[in-house]
């Protein structure tokens, strides 16, 4: 069953008079537990696809439906409250709170769901047990390393058990070490936790970790 | 579900250069409402203290204040003989004090410039009929002398009014014997003397400006009244004596509530902007942030409420400072020139409780005015463009 069921979507940007498409007659379907890879040079779209998989933006014309709901027939809230529920994001600049610690980092999803003040504490420490960074909770976000500032954005993607992640450029500011950490971690949250992950990135051995790679090219799908 | 609260402290926390200016912009408007409205209080506490709620004062129909009071001697003593005025313990004469007013030009004691001081002549029951009038320094006058006493107030103020000093009014020379208070009131911005004495030498022969009488029971002074009115031989009214010299603030009163409020708008306007500008930077030094929170679910209400929360701790924390600085004003004296009387009326800056809360309130108004706009435009970013700042 597709998770991720994309049928003719376009996206055209306005600037001024000028009408750019930015995506032009995608389809894509993601079957569920996919680690799926979108590659492409800059300006194919690939973070435009990206975003509306997650939920964070929409088509100018087509149908996105993932987890079974179809995005377009949402409004604002509706949809913000469906992200809550089923979409991890993972940021090139992880896009951490910087006020706020790493356990408190890993909560802030959990604030939108109903549970007490102590099991979102104890969901949040569990998320950092699983990227390996229970002993940097109380760490605030300028306290650690690049590798470990992504996977605390890891375990806030994964805090509240979504179905879909979806990573943008996960490995694009990090050291070769630190990166290969983070695919590593992605493929073991593919393999043992069985999340769907679709995953935008220039580097072709971050992609060689996902199964399927789709390649952009001036808003098309080549391959 | 709201973002945290720590989340906004910590933000105003880590940016606290940007922080401390807000708070101290809305603390200086903060101080000088607050100073304005102590003014203001003072100066109506000053004439609210005036009197006694067991006191009615009697003067003449259609006058705006005693000095342009005046009725004869025996309007007075009609009503003076009233079984519902209080009698003395001993004698049982009617507790009444006959009064005149004049206003007497002296210097002042800061630059010598002439400014207008009530003169009061008072019957010798004046300080059984009025309470809470006690002599701090020297003693009384003494009946049918040339003495006066000087209310403490008015005594720092202008020159001359030491004890022993010598007051030369009307022609005639007045020896200075003791100088009293009256529980902050408007009595201490007067000089009193023996009526006796002072009414031939000031011409008030004949009646008084006003008497001031001791009701045995308050409740009766609405019937009074009517009685008084009712009475075709004299043109006279009886007020409460409290309500009588709280009126007499109108005026004043109102010119400086117009100018608090006319200040209070032209730099709270000031500071509004002042903490707009603020918003509007954190708001855009947070953008990406905002973008995240929104990617994650956020709702723009939660957003628009975070940013509103964030604002209004500034207010607050700019209106605990501003009425912290106002504190340094309280218990200040000075005086103003205008009242109904023309005289001098002395009084001192009084912080109250009302006076802070209206503070607080108006600094956290500027927080949410200020706030509002930069909240607003927080929570209608596109999630896209935000998450694309740098």
């Amino acid at each position: 069953m597709a998770i991720v069921d994309i049928e003719g979507v376009r996206k055209v940007y306005h600037r001024d008079s000028q009408e750019i498409t930015v995506l032009d007659g995608i389809n894509l379907r993601v079957p569920e537990g996919e680690f799926v890879a979108l590659m492409g040079p800059s300006g194919s779209g690939k973070t435009t696809l990206l975003n509306l998989i997650a939920g964070i933006d929409r088509p100018t014309s087509g149908r996105v439906m993932v987890a079974g709901t179809d995005l377009s027939l949402l409004s604002e809230g509706a949809l913000a409250s469906w992200r809550s529920h089923n979409v991890g994001f993972i940021f090139q600049f992880y896009n951490l709170i910087p006020v706020l610690t790493a356990v408190e980092n890993v909560e802030l999803p959990l604030l939108l769901v109903r549970m007490s003040k102590a099991q979102r504490r104890e969901r949040a420490l569990t998320a950092l047990r699983v990227v390996g960074l229970a002993d940097r909770a109380l760490h605030y976000p300028r306290q650690l390393s690049g590798g470990q500032e992504q996977r605390v954005a890891i375990a806030r993607a994964i805090v509240t058990d979504p179905k879909v992640l979806v990573a943008d450029e996960p490995t694009g500011d990090l050291d070769a070490r630190s990166a290969q950490e983070i695919l590593e971690l992605m493929e073991t949250l593919n393999k043992q936790f069985r999340k769907t992950i679709v995953m935008v990135t220039h580097d072709p051995r971050a992609a060689e970790r996902a199964h399927v790679q789709r390649h952009l090219d001036k808003g098309v799908l080549t391959a | 579900m709201a973002l945290p609260l720590t989340y906004n402290i910590r933000s105003l926390v880590v940016r606290w250069k940007v922080t401390l200016l807000a708070i101290f912009g809305i603390g200086c408007v903060v101080t000088v409402f607050v100073v304005l409205l102590a003014m203001l209080a003072g100066f109506r506490l000053a004439l609210r203290s005036t009197g006694s709620p067991d006191n009615a004062i009697a003067v003449q129909r259609g006058s705006g204040s005693e000095l342009t009071s005046f009725f004869s001697g025996e309007a007075a003593d009609i009503i003076a003989a009233d079984a519902r005025v209080a009698r003395a313990a001993g004698d049982g004469a009617p507790l009444v004090s006959r009064e005149i007013v004049i206003i007497a030009n002296l210097p002042r004691r800061v630059d010598g410039a002439p400014t207008n001081v009530t003169i009061r002549g008072v019957s010798p029951l004046a300080f059984q009929v009025r309470r809470g009038l006690r002599i701090v320094k020297g003693r009384t006058f003494k009946p049918g002398l040339n003495e006066v006493i000087v209310g403490q107030r008015i005594g720092e103020r202008v020159r001359g009014l030491d004890i022993g000093a010598r007051l030369s009014v009307q022609k005639r020379d007045w020896e200075v014997v003791g100088h009293f208070q009256a529980d902050g009131s408007s009595f201490e911005s007067e000089i009193w003397g023996d009526l006796d004495v002072m009414a031939p030498a000031f011409q008030r022969t004949g009646g008084q400006n006003s008497m001031t009488v001791r009701l045995a029971d308050p409740a009766t002074l609405k019937a009074f009244d009517e009685t008084v009115q009712a009475d075709p031989r004299f043109q006279i009214r009886l007020v409460q004596e409290q309500q009588y010299y709280e009126d007499q603030a109108g005026p004043v009163a109102g010119s400086l509530l117009a100018l608090a409020g006319f200040v209070a708008l032209v730099m709270g306007t000031g500071a509004i902007f002042g903490a707009m500008n603020t918003m509007y930077a954190i708001v855009a030094a947070r953008t990406r942030e905002i973008g995240t929170l929104r990617a994650l679910g956020f709702s723009r209400l939660s957003i628009l409420t975070a940013f509103v929360v964030e604002s209004l701790f500034l207010g607050l924390a700019g209106g605990v400072l501003g009425c912290l600085l106002s504190f340094a004003a309280n218990g200040y004296t000075t005086a103003t020139g205008q009242t109904s009387s023309f005289s001098e009326l002395a009084f001192a800056f009084k912080i109250t409780p009302a006076n802070v809360t209206a503070g607080i309130l108006f600094a956290l108004a500027m927080g949410f005015l200020g706030g509002l706009l930069p909240a607003w435009r927080a929570a209608r970013l596109m999630i896209t463009s935000a998450l694309r700042e740098a």
